[in-house]
């Protein structure tokens, strides 16, 4: 069985857990003393042996990434941190940057090292602005404390941060765009190659880290790169964020090793509310295909998720019961990515406007009998021909919903979703009324 | 000959040489000054409550842009508004997984309760409403945004009467934020990197985001001693 490893929340139940008094008590830059009496490049190597792999969905290697740097080059090098967090479904560097920002700043300070860079961004999404808040608080402090700024904790190193509040644009997660914003530009994404690694901010060399990745380096740095990998799976090494939502009795953040089921995240859950059953999930967000009830004992890590046809993404674990109409969720969907294409290829901009017409049609029961092969058109002229991330994900839902559920498809020719699926039963309060009426 | 439009007292005269500090200090942060741009945008919106085309314009003189460059960039975030919304804008999250868990039915309660259409305006100018995309709180779905501030696991009647109060002029305190709600004016500029003062108000966390944690410490779960894999690592390394 597996059990949950809270590291990055384990202070969180502290009422003044984003406080650096709080974060030291707990043990909190101690990594970082001893980080800067390592060798920069020994903590490379340390996060490379550690197996830590990127959660801000991709899962690539992060100190194979720090090592992409290119030695020769004399640009200033800059780290980014994506904290943008808009993929649907994701919420956990929110409640982490909220509850824990000096877990991030000592993870900041760290990786600047280690890559030699003297110049950190924090690039949060703009509409969240109490984490705005907590983050520069921390940042502040960090500074007051000599944790920031020239000679840090004497050591020689100098480091600046600055938080920078985005402008509310989902493609502005994906790396380039993110840094194109970050330049001022409208955010969309740059042809790759060149990677941020050899021409990133200001074309300079950049590494570019989700909020959570950055904020586990101090762990592996404590505790060592054994520590990490003893936990998770040989290939998806350490621990992360499972973050429940939907119809489970206690939705909320479980840290857990990679490898964790969603039958075992679910006993710790309560389970499904009660007196409903699983219909349908997604392992890491809307752009990962959904799962049904027979993949519930899929060890959630990279590999075991992407052989059973989905992807760990973000591990944003969206959980729906037999109430939910999957056309309506998956109509839903189509409307944030139609809503969040940054318009600059063809497939994209358009692919997801017509999936929008036609799935509109068929959650109202006016589907013809052509509309899942138009869908399934779409999806298979979208599906690698994108130019980004954004547009492969749109069609993740749309192609394993039919896989799975083809025949509520089928339905929407005759009958809207909303009398197969009456909407007011997937409320939070619809269990409530259901009893009252009784 | 028509007269010359009178210049904008907010870009002009005192209250413009104050902007102009403020705009130095933001530019001063980034290595590049283009990278101002959206605080910039955002102090704009943080004076007028929405971006002008005279907003526009001062961020273009600041920066040395053209003002089409900077309205090709304010017209690509849905954050910053090209009209006037209310004091209090109330962004629904109506992204499915929101939706599904009663976001539809307080979107709509509240389309009717105030009689405005998505990003209309109450004529008393205090409330506006939008539907907005999923904003990382699902696990407290359904979510509701006011000035950008957490109202967690609302309700159609709840979400009701925090409208009305906030129309009474009463406070109100957001579920995850400060104390009592800003204004929207208030909340741009902190977007814009002025500070309020207000970042240790308010819970450092919701239920569910402590959800883990609680039930860990119930069953006696931690991760791994690192003296333990420590040891472990020496003994591979003796085989
Ligand atoms: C449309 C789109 C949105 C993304 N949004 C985010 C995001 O909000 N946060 C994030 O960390 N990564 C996001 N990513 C992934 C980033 O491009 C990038 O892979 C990641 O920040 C790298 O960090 P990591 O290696 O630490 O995971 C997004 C990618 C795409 C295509
Ligand atoms: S796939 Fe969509 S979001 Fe990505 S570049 Fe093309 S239009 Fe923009
Ligand atoms: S879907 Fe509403 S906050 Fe994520």
């Amino acid at each position: 069985m597996t059990t949950l490893t809270p590291v990055l929340s384990r202070n969180w139940d502290r009422p003044d857990s984003y406080t650096l008094d709080a974060y030291r008590e707990n043990g909190g830059y101690e990594a970082l003393r001893k980080a800067l009496t390592m060798e920069p490049d020994a903590i490379v190597e340390m996060v490379k042996a550690s197996g830590l792999r990127g959660r801000g969905g991709a899962g690539f290697p992060t100190g194979m990434k720090w090592g992409f740097l290119p030695k020769d080059n004399p640009k200033p090098r800059y780290l980014v941190v994506n904290a943008d967090e808009s993929e649907p479904g994701t919420c956990k560097d929110i409640p982490l940057m909220m509850a824990n920002p000096h877990a991030l700043i000592e993870g900041v300070i760290i990786s600047a090292y280690a890559i030699n860079s003297h110049q950190a961004f924090i690039y949060v999404r703009g509409e969240v602005l109490h984490v705005i808040r907590r983050l520069r608080h921390a940042v502040a402090e960090a500074y007051e404390a000599g944790l920031l700024g020239k000679d840090i904790l004497g050591s020689g190193f100098d480091l600046d941060v600055v938080v920078h509040a985005g402008a509310g644009a989902y493609i502005c997660g994906e790396e380039t765009a993110l840094l194109d914003s970050l330049e001022g530009y409208r955010g969309q994404p740059r042809l790759k190659p060149p990677f941020p690694a050899v021409a990133g901010l200001y074309a300079s060399p950049t590494v570019v880290n989700n909020v959570e990745s950055i904020a586990t380096v101090p762990s592996i740095v404590a505790n060592g790169a054994e520590w990490f990998k003893s936990m998770g799976t040989e290939k998806s090494a350490g621990f992360g964020f499972f973050s429940l939502s939907g119809h489970v009795k206690r939705p909320g953040q479980y840290e857990a090793p990679l490898g964790v089921t969603l039958r075992e995240l679910l006993e710790m859950a309560g389970g499904i509310r009660d007196g409903h059953r699983l219909k349908f999930w997604t392992p890491g967000g809307s752009s990962t295909p959904i799962f049904t009830e027979e993949h519930i004992d899929i060890p959630l890590d990279f590999e075991s998720v992407g052989g059973a046809g989905s992807m760990l993404g973000t591990r944003a674990l969206q959980i729906f019961d037999e109430t939910t109409s999957v056309v309506r969720v998956v109509r839903g969907w189509i409307e944030f990515y139609a809503h969040e294409s940054c318009g600059k290829c063809t497939p994209c901009r358009e692919g997801n406007y017509w999936m929008v017409q036609v799935l509109r049609r068929i959650e109202a029961g006016k589907g013809t009998q052509e509309d899942i092969d138009t869908l399934l058109d779409i999806c298979d002229n979208l599906l690698g021909r994108s130019f980004c991330a954004l547009g492969d994900g749109a069609t993740s839902s749309v192609t394993s919903a039919i896989k799975y559920f083809r025949e509520e498809f089928i339905a929407g020719t005759h009958t809207p979703a909303w009398e197969l699926f009456p909407y007011q039963r997937t409320t939070r309060w619809a269990n409530e009324s259901v009893e009252e009426d009784a | 000959m028509s007269t010359p439009p009178k210049p904008n007292p907010i870009f002009s005269g005192e209250n413009r040489a104050r902007l102009e500090l403020d705009a130095k200090e933001i530019i001063s942060r980034y290595p590049k000054a283009r990278s101002a741009l959206l605080p910039l945008l955002h102090l704009v919106q943080s004076e007028e409550g929405y971006v002008s085309n005279d907003g526009i314009a001062f961020c273009a003189e600041q920066l040395g842009l053209t003002t089409a460059e900077v309205t090709a960039v304010a017209t690509f975030y849905t954050m910053y508004k090209r009209r006037p919304v209310g004091e209090y804008h109330v962004g629904v999250c109506t992204n499915p997984l929101c939706a599904v868990m009663g976001g539809d039915e307080i979107y709509s309660a509240l389309k009717e309760h105030l009689g405005v259409e998505n990003d209309g305006v109450t004529e008393d100018g205090k409330i506006s409403l939008e539907h907005v995309e999923c904003n990382a709180a699902c696990d407290f779905a359904p979510v509701v945004m006011i000035n950008w501030e957490f109202f967690d696991n609302q309700t159609p009647e709840s979400m009701k009467k925090i409208v009305d109060d906030l129309r009474l002029g009463k406070d109100v305190k957001p579920t995850r934020g400060p104390n009592r709600l800003c204004t929207w004016k208030q909340a741009s500029r902190v977007l814009a990197g002025f500070d309020d003062g207000r970042a240790t108000e308010g819970p450092q966390a919701g239920e569910p985001s402590l959800a883990g944690l609680r039930l860990a410490k119930e069953r006696g779960w931690q991760a791994p001693d690192p003296a333990d894999t420590a040891a472990a690592a020496d003994e591979e390394g003796t085989k």
